[in-house]
């Protein structure tokens, strides 16, 4: 049985699906934000596998430029949640509604 | 052999993944999505990726779980959370169905589509997998040429990130607030009164809290 790229694309949008659940569902922040990192994996996924079956390197060029974006975003997420989290222990994604003025 | 792979590394990356939504323990929670990024690196290796496979592994579970696991032992939330309360009514039906759409329009695309994509292959010859060639030398030259201003804003993106993270973990002298007393307690702000539904919706997260605030 031959694996195809079909394969590779149905597992990373199972893996997007998964973690779209996740960002909609837990309210701790930082679990929130790995199920982002789970949604930029499955998008990597999906950019390798096009790259080799369209025989072109854009495509892990690409890879690494999403790679350089969510460390950015990692860096800058995680300080805004110390930022709030020192302010207000025991924060959670709910507390937003409190800024409903 | 390829197959053997392939079933093994997508039962770790689903496994991994199902693991990081539901354990109520963050600590847990980043463990398992350790397990995803190395079963993701390996399907990176499998398709001949090994540049990017190994950047994976380096960046994502070297740097990006580590300050993860970092941030959760800075701020002492490895607490659990209380999974088992629904915040709003009908949000988890709600969030199922919405990501069940968006796959089943994914797999409808994909599976069914005569040709999702153009599938035209690369003809530049800069950008043609050249098998015989070490993949990060064909990355290399392709970001050096075509991508180099592409590169250049990721430089400046790295370096507002660190930038900005400093700005963001200074110390302030502000007290802490308690938003919770806020909310039940200030009668002049009648219009936050609006979130007391929630409020009775999750007693274990209130409990929590003051926990935390005595």
């Amino acid at each position: 049985m031959e694996i195809t790229e079909s394969y590779y694309l149905v597992l990373s949008a199972l893996l997007f699906t998964i973690g779209a659940v996740g960002l909609l569902v837990r309210r701790n922040p930082l679990v929130m934000f790995m199920c982002v990192e789970l949604m930029l994996n499955a998008v990597n996924l999906t950019f390798v596998t096009f790259a080799r079956e369209l025989n072109d390197v854009s495509g892990m060029v690409t890879v690494f430029f999403v790679l350089v974006v969510a460390a950015a975003e990692v860096v800058v997420g995680l300080g805004i949640i110390v930022a709030i989290m020192r302010r207000r222990p025991g924060s959670t994604a709910d507390d937003l509604s409190v800024l409903a003025g | 052999m390829e197959l053997f792979v392939f079933a093994v590394c997508a039962l770790i990356v689903l496994g991994g993944a199902i693991g990081v939504i539901s354990f109520p323990n963050p600590v847990h929670a980043a463990l398992s999505l350790v397990a995803t990024l190395f079963g993701v690196a390996v399907l990176f290796v499998a398709q001949e990726a090994h540049f990017l496979a190994a950047v994976q592994v380096i960046v994502y579970a070297g740097a990006i779980v580590i300050l993860f696991l970092f941030v959760i032992m800075l701020l002492g939330v490895d607490r659990s959370e209380t999974i088992g309360v629904e915040p709003i009514a009908g949000q988890r039906p709600l969030a199922v169905l919405a990501a069940g759409g968006v796959l089943a329009g994914v797999l409808v695309a994909l599976l069914l589509g005569t040709d999702s994509v153009t599938g035209a292959t690369a003809t530049d010859a800069l950008r043609v997998i050249d098998p015989t060639d070490a993949d990060y030398r064909q990355i290399g030259r392709l970001l050096f040429t075509d991508y180099i201003l592409a590169f250049e804003l990721t430089a400046i993106l790295l370096t507002i990130a660190v930038v900005g993270a400093v700005m963001l973990s200074r110390r302030d002298t502000g007290e802490i607030v308690d938003v919770d007393s806020y909310v039940r307690e200030a009668p002049t702000a009648p219009k936050l009164r609006r979130s007391t539904a929630s409020d009775e919706a999750a007693p274990g997260d209130d409990a929590a809290a003051e926990e935390v605030d005595a």
